[in-house]
């Protein structure tokens, strides 16, 4: 019985302390003065402005990676190709690679003297220091995520069902709808709520690559950290609040999505 | 002719699962492929239904050339041995499928599925999901929906592989039975010869990629081309160089016309047969099956000498 307490309150103390205690006290100091200020700083032109930007940049971000996560498993399982491998470990690199590094690498290459960035420049294209940079660094942090979720998944269900339903005259592309899609859908979920969450919370390559000009480049996270440097503790803790809130919103929505599905099964042929 | 495949051969690396093999199925018949594992039967089978490319050889449906037809536009239905449910759907929903994809009108989809649940008796279960279902429902499920498009054909690979003994000898008689009520040209994959004998009217029996023997279930038993046939289906025992079935040696009390003498060493009752292990005068086992009456009658017990007349054995060359 001991034993078994002190497993519980392990994992909870743990859980309360490294989880709990930093998100608690960002929430409990965003509102420490009411909703007045928090209000204040929230609708502030310059937070109103970081808060479309990166929710702009999440909204093109998510469905790309979510496509290419499926496509990309799909391959991996399915087609027996050699190079598969190679693929497979290719796209573990933005878990490994940290950040800045990735920051750094866009901006050698879409730089003035990077190997993409004198035709772009030539060509009166901006990249660097704009929407197109913030969205080439989310891009890249986030891409990993709805593969990670789908191939172990994919692997585990097999082929029986789509040779099943082949023989039943199913076409390859509503074999994909009717049958793959709906088998693999809680792992796809469940990569899109960790791409959404990576990419709403992205810092590091963004930092380099975005310029983080406040009304212009300058990404939520960015804010915070901007805010925070001015002093202005208010608008850092109420900025990190609406980052948590999103994030929160998204892992929320999946779960309610869930039982909902479900019920629908239940419908008659 | 329903089904033909023409000198089909098929390797997977080095290993040769199908070699020149050509069988004829007949329209409206039940064949089995019998064969042990890795005798190219389940391979056989997918390359009839289009899951595998045949290296080489052509197969033909209903007459027509099949080889580089999809499986979608072949008209088989195909039953897996570990059923492959459409996990994320209700049993009516794995049973109309085949229809929904074919844009039928909803009331002719709900009355031909109703027909299916009902002839495959799952009636009342249609709400349920595959994982609510025993190994034996799950099965006859996927034979449901295997049907629903009415395939001119239709394949079963290991179909009742995966249930217990019971449930396997139930639904054996109900699919010959359901075989008599649909009439659909049927190819069962088993490596199980008392399955084989029980539900088809033609055995083609498979070893290492090639066919042994064609023929009914009765000219398998009592005409086996080979060795190998002999064994497979059906018990066997020595006799010098000779094959004999145990139900065809004779135990007599007497030496009068007897072939050889021999002692019982072990008698085994299994209800109405009776297996007799005897040793004759070389050192040689034999084992003899017998009704439960007959053995009665001899009064046998261990230690007996008693002497042997064979009916009918084999020597193959």
């Amino acid at each position: 019985m001991i034993g078994k307490y002190a497993v519980r309150f392990t994992a909870l103390g743990y859980l309360a302390v490294i989880l709990v205690a930093p998100v608690s006290i960002i929430f409990w100091r965003a509102f420490e003065h009411g909703l007045g200020p928090f209000w204040a700083a929230i609708s502030n032109p310059y937070a109103v402005h970081a808060l479309k930007l990166t929710v702009m940049v999440t909204i093109v971000v998510v469905p790309l990676n979510t496509a290419f996560g499926i496509a990309c498993g799909i391959a991996i399982v399915r087609h027996r190709m050699p190079g598969m491998g190679l693929v497979n470990a290719i796209v573990d690199l933005p878990m490994a690679l940290s950040p800045v590094v990735v920051g750094l690498a866009l901006y050698l290459l879409y730089g003035r003297d990077g190997w993409f960035g004198g035709w772009l420049f030539a060509h009166n294209i901006r990249v660097l220091f704009a929407f197109p940079a913030i969205l080439l660094a989310t891009l890249f942090v986030s891409l990993p995520f709805v593969v990670r979720e789908v191939v172990p998944v994919l692997r585990e269900i097999g082929i029986d069902q789509e040779e099943a339903a082949a023989t039943l005259g199913s076409s390859a592309f509503t074999t994909f709808r009717k049958i793959t899609l709906p088998s693999i859908r809680w792992a796809v979920a469940y990569g899109v709520v960790l791409t959404t969450a990576r990419a709403l919370g992205e810092f590091g390559a963004v930092a380099i690559v975005s310029g983080g000009i406040a009304g212009q480049t300058q990404t939520l996270t960015q804010y915070v950290q901007a805010s925070y440097e001015n002093f202005d503790l208010t608008g850092a803790y109420a900025a990190s609040v609406v980052l948590a809130g999103l994030a929160i919103t998204t892992l929320f929505l999946m779960t309610m999505l869930r039982p909902k599905e479900e019920r629908s099964g239940n419908r008659d042929a | 002719m329903a089904i033909e495949t023409r000198s089909v051969t098929k390797r997977f690396g080095d290993f040769v699962a199908l070699d020149d093999v050509s069988i004829k199925v007949e329209s409206d018949s039940l064949t089995a492929l019998l064969g042990p594992s890795g005798s190219g039967k389940s391979t056989l089978l997918r390359v009839i239904a289009g899951l595998e490319t045949p290296d080489s050889g052509d197969v033909f449906i209903s007459g027509k050339e099949a080889t580089a037809v999809k499986p979608q536009k072949r008209g088989v239905g195909f039953v897996f041995q570990h059923y492959a449910p459409f996990k994320h759907m209700t049993v009516r929903e794995n049973v109309a499928f085949a229809l929904k994809i074919r844009r039928r009108p909803k009331a002719e989809i709900r009355a031909r599925v109703d027909e299916l649940l009902e002839l495959v008796q799952l009636s009342g279960l249609g709400g349920r999901y595959p994982a609510q279902l025993s190994g034996g429902q799950r099965q006859r499920m996927a034979l449901a929906r295997a049907l629903a498009p009415e395939p001119d054909v239709l394949l079963l690979d290991e179909p009742f592989g995966a249930l217990d003994a019971r449930v396997r000898k139930e639904l054996r008689v109900w699919l010959r039975r359901l075989h008599e009520e649909t009439h659909t040209t049927t190819i069962l994959v088993t490596h199980d010869q008392e399955e084989a004998m029980e539900v088809a009217d033609e055995v083609v029996l498979m070893a290492r990629g090639r066919v042994e023997q064609v023929g009914p279930p009765r000219e398998l038993y009592e005409a086996p081309a080979n060795e190998f046939v002999m064994n497979f289906v059906g018990p066997v025992t020595r006799v010098g160089d000779a094959y004999v079935r145990p139900h065809d040696i004779e135990i007599l009390l007497s030496p009068e016309g007897a072939d050889s003498e021999a002692m019982v060493e072990r008698i085994v009752h299994l209800g109405f047969e009776v297996r007799v292990e005897l040793v004759d005068t070389d050192g040689e086992e034999l084992s003899v099956q017998l009704t439960r009456d007959a053995a009665t009658e001899l009064e046998l017990a261990r230690g007996d000498v008693v002497w042997v007349r064979t009916r009918s054995s084999r020597v193959f060359a």
